[in-house]
């Protein structure tokens, strides 16, 4: 089996990932090749290794969250971490007042590694500069979710085997999307054309300086889109008035067959998920089982957070546990 | 006959209401300025008159200023009476006026009257109370402006929030027409200052909700509306955009009797300083862009702005150490504004006089004070400051409670080094070799 041994010796030049915006073109290349060794290592039988034997994972989650959970626990545990999983789910106020008794109280118990998902933008900023250890971001807010951005990035990269030069059109609540920041600064910084593609009111200000296209008509955003990545609409914006209705967004911005057939023929489609099907994205587009690679972005999902793991876990001492 | 004379000797007199600036003197009788000028002593000093010799140092109208926020009652722990006393006269700050939204609200006779009493009780600044406009600031029924103004509230506001309602705003202006009574109002049109800080790329990129400027400009461009309607005087708390500014300008062109205000962090900050999450810099009216800033510093200048206050608001670790969305807003600024005026002066060139009349005989002359001005018979209220001291803000030597400044570690220049109340020393700084 092949070891990630040579990417393990050399430093990684972060202690934290708590987005992408600051990742280098090299570091970025760096997860990814040490995530596609994982990708056939996770569909054997045995998938455990011992990279980090006796390491501790802490995941702190304030939000409710299945699959990036899921992902980040089956994770660790593939590199034998203990891992522990924390749903912090308190009324809003509430997870302000404890956040940095919470940080230091788990400081104390010495984890190696803290994945904190937070609804507040910033969250793991702050959580990070109190802690001793290596902490990932899992979400914080409307502001950067990068393991997302990452698998994003490796699936392309298994399908299309390139970023740079890639029409990446991200399509719709860009104002409150935390993946499609974190797609923006990443893709960018990979040399893809970014778009972004939604209502007016889901636009946020100034997103063009952030390296991204803003488009209102979605065919026109569409027009010869490599990728199309669709963005999880919440219901309860649709209450905010950002919206009139379900019906009117799907006519306008839900992807269908009819919309897609303005982007290359075999251009992918992906969705973060979950996904509201009939809201954003029409069951048949999601089913493609050629074009759609949702499925396989939660497959990469393990391999990138393994890689991210084990990127930002300090190297034992000598002595250390041979890997696996 | 005079007790106790005391004559400031050789200083730089500065007296924005006359627009007095020479080196000269400044004789004082117990509690009230008795000369001023250069040439007050033609025959020498009056028998038995205390010396003080100026040189090189500035003398000043003590300073009002009419935004703060005082713990007390409710949150004393933030900051008391007391301490805010103290925190003002280490800031030069003769007069503070402090705002309604206290736990109980300042909204009747009997709240007023304990502000004064507890406030005065053994203080040795002045502290003069706002009182609510609205019962309890929910912005729906007016508070008692006659009686209250009588027993003491110098203006009406809702402090920390605004008056929405239009036609309750209406009624306000027009009904303290009949006491002359000034309404402070904090100009955001509330359902779009949902957010947290400015709209624009920055919030974008940080993902926290942006206030957009409108927020400000509809709000002023509707009270002005109302203004025009009523015939009252009104006064926009802080403005911190271009176009509210030019809205301001048109009204007081247009001869109606409005003023409006501007604190020191919005013409010394721009948004960038939030960068990071610094809550410390979380702000209502939020920091602006660097095209707003400027336009502030303008607006100082042309005399668009009337008053510069420190908008003070104390805020315990607990309230800040939080994250950016859930931090509370707010600075305190008793204890930096005379410095932050001065770099005004230094950095961007508005007259001295012209910063030192946004903090003295301006908010005096809206408020109704006898203060603000050196001019014989009026009480010996004053600031002598050295305007080259050099020094970096340390934020845990504040005397306030709460150490929420956003200007910590910032090197500053100048500041007061003898605070004057009705003629009595009640600061002094020692100058550290």
């Amino acid at each position: 089996m092949d070891h990630a041994d040579d990417a393990f010796d050399l430093p990684f030049p972060h202690r934290h990932l708590l987005g992408t915006q600051n990742l280098s073109r090299g570091d970025i290349e760096r997860i990814l090749d040490l995530s596609e060794r994982f990708i056939d290592q996770n569909r054997q039988a045995n998938k455990h290794r011992t990279d980090l034997y006796g390491r501790t994972q802490i995941n702190l989650f304030f939000e409710n969250s299945t699959r990036t959970l899921t992902s980040f626990e089956l994770a660790g545990k593939r590199l034998g971490i203990d891992v522990i999983n924390m749903n912090t789910e308190v009324s809003s106020t509430k997870k302000g007042e404890t956040l940095i008794d919470t940080a230091m109280t788990l400081n104390a118990m010495h984890p190696d590694v803290l994945v904190v998902r937070h609804p507040d933008s910033g969250a793991v900023d702050l959580l990070a500069q109190k802690m001793d250890c290596a902490v990932i971001n899992a979400g914080d807010g409307k502001h950067e979710h990068p393991t997302q951005a990452l698998l994003d990035a490796l699936t392309i990269r298994q399908r299309l085997k390139r970023l740079e030069g890639l029409t990446v059109a991200i399509c719709g609540d860009v104002a409150h999307s935390r993946v499609a920041r974190s797609n923006i600064h990443l893709l960018n910084t990979m040399g893809a054309h970014v778009r972004v593609i939604a209502p007016p009111t889901l636009l946020p200000t100034g997103i063009a300086r952030l390296g991204a296209t803003p488009f209102i008509d979605m065919r026109e955003g569409l027009k010869d889109a490599d990728v199309v990545m669709m963005l999880r609409l919440q219901r309860e914006r649709m209450t905010g008035s950002f919206l009139p209705s379900v019906r009117e967004y799907f006519h306008y911005y839900g992807l269908d067959h009819d919309k897609l057939a303005c982007a290359k023929p075999d251009a992918l489609i992906m969705h973060p998920g979950p996904m509201n099907r009939g809201v954003e994205i029409d069951t048949e587009v999601a089913d493609d089982i050629h074009r759609s690679v949702i499925r396989e972005q939660v497959e990469m999902g393990v391999a990138v957070r393994m890689a991210v793991l084990l990127l930002l876990t300090p190297k034992q001492g000598n002595g250390g546990p041979a890997n696996g | 006959m005079a007790s106790h004379r005391i004559a400031y000797m050789n200083g730089r007199i500065l007296d924005p209401a006359s627009g007095r600036d020479e080196t000269g003197h400044l004789l004082i009788e117990d509690e009230r300025i008795a000369a001023v000028g250069p040439d007050i002593f033609p025959r020498g000093l009056p028998d038995r008159t205390e010396v003080v010799d100026l040189a090189g140092l500035c003398l000043a109208p003590g300073l009002v200023d009419m935004h703060v926020v005082v713990g007390e009652p409710g949150a004393e722990h933030k900051e008391s009476f007391a301490s805010a006393a103290a925190a003002a006269r280490a800031g030069g700050v003769t007069t503070l006026c402090t705002l309604p939204n206290t736990d109980p609200v300042i909204d009747n006779v009997a709240l007023v009257e304990y502000v004064l009493r507890r406030a005065n009780e053994g203080s040795d600044v002045h502290i003069r109370p706002f009182a609510a406009a609205t019962q309890g600031l929910a912005g729906a029924q007016l508070t008692e402006f006659g009686l209250l103004k009588a027993a003491g509230a110098v203006a009406f506001t809702d402090g920390d929030r605004a008056i929405a309602n239009a036609n309750i705003l209406r009624r306000a202006l027009s009904y303290s027409t009949a006491f002359d009574a000034l309404i402070v109002q904090h100009a955001e049109e509330p359902t779009l200052a949902s957010g947290v800080m400015n709209a624009g790329e920055l919030a974008t990129r940080l993902g926290l909700s942006g206030i957009p400027t409108a927020a400000e400009t509809i709000m002023v461009e509707r009270d002005l509306r109302l203004v025009e309607l009523t015939g009252a005087r009104y006064h926009a708390a802080q403005l911190t955009t271009a176009d509210a500014l030019d809205a301001m300008r048109r009204a007081k062109k247009a001869g109606l009797r409005v003023s409006c205000g501007t604190a020191p962090h919005y013409f010394t900050l721009n948004e960038h300083e939030v960068s990071g999450y610094r809550t410390f810099a979380k702000v209502s009216p939020p920091l602006r862009s660097e095209d707003d800033r400027r336009a502030v510093v303008e607006a100082i200048r042309d005399g668009t702005i009337d008053v510069i206050a420190s908008q003070h608001t104390p805020e315990d670790p607990e309230a800040k150490r939080q994250t950016f969305e859930q931090a509370a807003f707010g600075v305190v600024g008793l204890e930096t504004m005379l410095a932050l005026g001065l770099q005004l002066n230094m950095s961007e060139g508005v007259p001295l006089l012209t910063v030192l009349a946004c903090m003295t005989c301006n908010p005096a002359r809206l408020l109704g004070l006898d203060c603000g001005v050196l001019e014989p018979g009026r009480p010996a209220d004053l600031v002598i400051f050295d305007p080259e001291a050099p020094w970096v803000v340390d934020s845990k030597k504040f005397r306030s409670k709460s150490k929420n400044s956003p200007f910590d570690e910032r090197p500053l220049q100048g500041h007061a080094v003898r605070t004057v109340v009705d003629g009595r020393t009640v600061f002094v700084r020692r100058v550290e070799k």
